[in-house]
């Protein structure tokens, strides 16, 4: 099992706090675990990223070589384009499709997806929407996670039980509506899938 | 071997739910999952240090936030505010070290910049406890003003240099380090890069250590460099070279990879890495041999070019030892940097050695068309926007508009939509370049500063100033913290600036403080428009704190205000 994972988003989107999750299931799963990223100036509002790499052998590299990810997760539709050239030709996008615009020259939406549905069966995920959904927009990176979940390979038990590890100081309710949003993104997900 | 439950807080400015804690390791293997920098720190808090003295910077910040965040854990205090730059910092760790006990410096590659002067001279008085100065440097300048290498420095002061390939090897490595600074009485630097001190592994501890008790022993023979001690310690530094070069012959961190081909690579530091992922990916059996303990051991280098037809030199960073080994009128059968094998500048990775071991790459995506880059930009509500608005205005109405600034989140204001300052070269360059710019007639000449960069190295330009009398105005941009590495203390703001101005001899009258914020900006604008028009050194000071810090605080009411 070898999975390559690059997170992308805008500086302060949170990024990281999916990473985190990931990390944190993944390793008691018992597997090797690397993952980069960005502190610095970026994190004022420019393009972020998350090299995660998850295997059950060793990993050498810290960064991802160019075609080589499964999988692009981003909580920006236009920064999960910015990283194609990571992806392996048939990789998978899952992508919020809620644009931060905070740039000159930010693409048409219509320009965006059209580039997405170039891509392997994208993932689209009207994140703010579905957050809103399970309780609070705040929730939107557990949607995202949610919908990338059958394609990071460890199982939606053991990312929510990271999710519950990770939110345990926030208290019951906080968790429950982190699973909710998990368990939103997932269904929507699914359901794409199974349009196809 | 000890287990500890580590606090694991995850970067700031999340939307999501902030500064999440949690326990951070599997409970099987004991592995925690550790940042490069925070391996770094755990490894020195096992290895018994009494001490950290560090300026923030990144990629180096998190070595010692993450010390703060975990030494009460330790039976025994660990010091570890944060110092007002790396030279304050530097000389506090050799006097702990004087001292007898244990202690980390830790800085970002241009900050040993500012503490060369001490490091080179810790060198020739050499320590008692152990010193480890742990450097963080920035290939490819992620977030820094150029990619110096730190181990042309490490070389230049003769002692040894350490750069670990993982974030296990940096944990092992701390230890490692104190234990060759006392034993050879010499200070050791350890050299991380962006890629490994900001990304996270596995990490497994093992028992931690006691700290040195307090010994102090007169020394005036190795500590007052006077020349006629100091030549003699020189000479000491220079006869030891060889037993540096043993150590490195024996040392872990210098390996052999077998292999057989006749193309071997030499793998420095984390380049090591890159070659082990392109071996892994393509199925290759080149030797490698991997480097990670200077000085070069000699011995080993020599059977592998013996080995080896060709030798392709990696390192992360400047061609320093690829210089050394093809000598002046070069070699052929070395290939690296210098020959375009490899790129000449930036940092390395299992693309740019794909292709310098003559492998062909998988055929890309490429990016579309209609990207467009998302650069930086100060946050919304920032008062830094509301006084670069205000001193757009004020220097709209001068012919000559120049703003020297420095660094920090306020050298964003570089950018659209304000474009408001026009340099930022190093720590405190603003007041003295503006000070230099108005000697020469540059009127007017005005400089914006940020608080932490102010006391870093700011003060002693300004005294210049007064000293001179160099009509300039400085601005300093007190929002209470230092902002672009995630809101770490500040030495001084608030009342204690302007304390400082008054002390350093600033006219009362020609010290002002604003608040930016756009209720105000009639009234700033006002006042540094007189300001800037004065034929003087004037001082502003813009007092807001940042939004990052107000939001932290309501967070997590504990945070020292």
């Amino acid at each position: 099992m070898h999975i390559n994972i690059i997170l992308a988003g805008v500086g302060g989107q949170g990024i990281l706090t999916i990473a985190a999750v990931i990390d944190h299931a993944a390793l008691q799963s018992g597997l090797t675990v690397r993952q980069a990223e960005v502190h610095g100036m970026s994190q004022r509002g420019g393009a972020v990223q998350s090299h995660l790499r998850i295997s059950d052998k060793e990993i050498f590299s810290d960064l991802i070589a160019e075609g080589t990810a499964n999988l692009i997760l981003s909580v920006e539709p236009l920064e999960a384009l910015r990283y194609l050239p990571f992806l392996v030709p048939d990789g998978r996008i899952v992508t919020a499709t809620d644009s931060f615009i905070n740039m000159e020259g930010y693409p048409s939406m219509k320009q965006i997806l059209e580039e997405l549905h170039h891509t392997n069966h994208p993932v689209l995920v009207n994140a703010a929407k579905l957050s809103r959904e399970a309780g609070s927009i705040r929730t939107s990176n557990m949607v995202m996670l949610g919908a990338a979940a059958p394609f990071i390979g460890i199982t939606s038990e053991v990312l929510e039980a990271s999710i519950t590890k990770l939110f345990q100081a926030k208290g019951a309710d906080i968790i429950a509506m982190n699973i909710r949003a998990f368990r939103t993104g997932q269904a929507f997900s699914q359901l794409q899938a199974t349009a196809k | 071997m000890t287990v500890r439950a580590q606090t694991y807080f995850i970067g700031f400015k999340e939307n999501n739910f902030s500064s999440l804690e949690t326990t951070y390791f599997n409970e099987l293997t004991m592995k925690q999952l550790l940042l490069g920098a925070e391996a770094i720190a755990l490894g020195a808090l096992d290895a018994g240090i009494s001490g950290v003295y560090a300026y923030p910077g990144t990629p180096s910040t998190e070595i010692t936030e993450y010390i703060q965040k975990n030494r009460g854990e330790r039976e025994q205090p660990v010091r570890s505010d944060w110092s007002a730059n790396e030279k304050t910092a530097y000389e506090a760790a050799l006097g702990m070290s004087y001292a007898g006990k244990r202690s980390l410096v830790c800085m970002k590659h241009v900050g040993l910049n500012v503490a060369a002067d001490a490091f080179i001279n810790s060198a020739i008085t050499g320590v008692n406890g152990g010193l480890v100065v742990a450097v963080a440097d920035d290939p490819s300048m992620h977030s820094s003003q150029n990619e110096q290498d730190s181990r042309v420095y490490g070389k230049f002061a003769m002692v040894p240099v350490l750069e670990p390939a993982s974030q296990q090897e940096l944990y092992d490595t701390a230890r490692y380090a104190f234990d060759l600074s006392e034993t050879l009485k010499l200070p050791v630097l350890l050299r991380v890069t962006t890629r490994l001190a900001h990304s996270r592994a596995g990490v497994e501890g093992t028992a931690s250590r006691l700290q040195n008790p307090l010994n102090a022993p007169y020394a005036q023979d190795r500590f007052v460099l006077m020349p006629h001690n100091a030549r003699r310690q020189y000479n000491n530094l220079v006869g030891m070279q060889g037993q540096l070069e043993e150590h490195a012959e024996s040392s872990w961190l210098n390996r052999l990879i077998p292999g057989t081909g006749s193309t071997g690579v030499l793998a420095f530091g984390i380049a090591f890495n890159y070659v082990m992922e392109v071996r892994q990916t393509y199925g290759l059996d080149c030797p490698i041999l991997k480097i990670g303990h200077y000085p070069l051991p000699r011995k080993k280098i020599e059977a592998f070019f013996n080995f080896c037809d060709t030798i392709l030199v990696a390192e992360e960073g400047y061609p320093v030892y690829e210089e050394l080994l093809r000598g002046y009128f070069g070699n052929n059968r070395i290939k690296g940097r210098l020959d375009g094998t490899l790129p000449r500048a930036g940092e390395l990775n299992a693309d740019s050695l794909t292709l310098a071991l003559g492998l062909a790459k998988p055929e890309v995506i490429p990016v579309p068309a209609i990207m467009v880059n998302r650069p930086p930009e100060l946050c919304k509500g920032c008062g830094h926007r509301d006084l670069y608005e205000a001193l757009n205005t004020v220097m709209s109405s001068h012919e000559q508009h120049h703003v020297f600034s420095d660094i920090g989140c306020y050298t964003l204001g570089a950018l659209a939509p304000y474009n408001a300052i026009h340099t930022c070269v190093d720590m405190g360059a603003s007041i003295t370049m503006a000070k230099g710019a108005a000697d020469a007639g540059l009127r007017p000449a005005v400089a914006v500063i940020g608080d932490s960069t102010f006391t870093h190295s700011g003060m002693t330009g300004l005294l210049d100033a007064i000293n001179d009398r160099s009509p300039l105005t400085v601005i300093i941009a007190d929002n209470d913290t230092t902002a672009m590495t995630g809101g770490q203390d500040s030495s001084a703001n608030g009342s204690r600036l302007l304390k400082i101005c008054l002390g350093l001899g600033v006219d009362e009258a020609h010290l002002k403080t604003i608040i930016p914020l756009k209720s105000h900006l009639a009234e700033n604008i006002a006042v540094l428009r007189k300001e800037i028009a004065w034929d003087g050194v004037s001082v502003v000071i813009a007092q807001r704190e940042c939004l990052e810090t107000t939001a932290r605080k309501k967070r997590n009411p504990a945070v020292k205000a």
